[in-house]
């Protein structure tokens, strides 16, 4: 498996991203700038976190106009696994590779803290790796992460198990007081219909390794090198 | 010519930035104020002076780019005058 971490300007995460697979789980992996046009090489493709230019419009508004995104656009429908971390996420809503869009926080405040999150569907190719509503230590660090979409749109993701992650408290009960940023039912990520495009704010890369306090974001990085068949 | 653009939240969605500035502004007093919306106003230079023309594309690039149908509407005008 080659992994292409995709750098937009303004990006910030993408040497963690980097790191995670290459020198934690020994995977080839290169960074791609955000003109290339061919990602015929890769298997798996990160969006990173980071403020692609510089979150002006609204955040992920104009890198999802980058020469590189025809191609993610092509990929996606190819199969290819496709995961965006918090900014990353922001750009593949903005893309309409996934449903729904990212406001601010209810708060207003830029919130970078570990958030508890449950495993709501571990048949996916990001998640097989977890237990079923299996909680997971994760960070979070953005102003904008309160998913929203209509309700039109919820129970669309609702009725194909498209929500993958949602906050929760350390004993795993979806509660608002465990909602960080406002995010509607909860939701910290969510994958397209055909199970191959995942967007999640929370940041696996930031603790994929238990020097980064636990390693609860290398289950979902490691779930993307292994095939995962749906029943 | 010019058109400018209006940007702005949906009715119905959370505007915290619109919330804050509404605390602020009853603190001062102005009890009349009941609620407080924030968008963003971006103004499009254009070199064609063809309105038909101007329009057609400002409409194509408020739906593209400048807003986001998911959470924001939009409204233009188009300046006639240089």
């Amino acid at each position: 498996m080659k992994v292409a971490v995709i750098i937009f300007p303004g990006s910030n995460c993408d040497h963690d991203a980097y790191i995670a697979y290459k020198k934690i789980l020994n995977q080839p992996t290169d960074f791609v700038w955000h003109k290339e046009t061919d990602l015929s090489a890769y298997q798996i493709i990160v969006l990173p976190g980071g403020f692609s230019y510089g979150d002006y419009l609204r955040c992920g508004a104009i890198a999802r106009f980058s020469p590189v995104m025809k191609e993610i656009v092509k990929k996606s429908k190819n199969g290819t696994k496709i995961i965006g971390i918090c900014n990353g996420f922001q750009i593949l809503t903005e893309s309409g590779l996934l449903s729904g869009a990212l406001i601010m926080n209810t708060n207003r405040k830029f919130i970078c803290k570990d958030v508890y999150l449950r495993v709501e569907n571990n048949k996916t190719g990001f998640t097989h790796l977890c237990k079923d509503e299996e909680i997971l230590t994760i960070p979070i660090a953005h102003s904008e992460g309160n998913y929203y979409c209509s309700i039109e749109e919820l129970n669309i993701l609702k009725d194909n198990n498209q929500i993958v992650f949602r906050y929760c408290s350390s004993d795993g009960d979806i509660i608002p007081k465990a909602n960080p940023n406002g995010s509607i039912d909860n939701i910290a990520g969510i994958i397209n219909q055909s199970g191959n495009v995942l967007g999640m704010m929370p940041h696996p890369e930031r603790n994929a390794e238990k020097l980064m306090g636990n390693s609860d974001g290398k289950k979902i990085l490691a779930s993307l090198l292994q095939d995962f068949i749906r029943d | 010519m010019k058109v400018k653009v209006t940007v702005v939240l949906k009715e119905g969605i959370l505007d915290p930035q619109g919330k804050a500035v509404l605390h602020a502004i009853n603190d001062l007093k102005f009890d009349n104020v009941q609620d407080v919306r924030i968008g963003k106003h971006i103004e499009l230079t254009f070199k064609d002076q063809d309105k038909i023309v101007v329009e057609k594309e400002a409409k194509e690039i408020c739906q593209k780019i400048l807003s986001n149908p998911v959470m924001e509407n939009f409204e233009y005008q188009i300046e006639e005058k240089p």
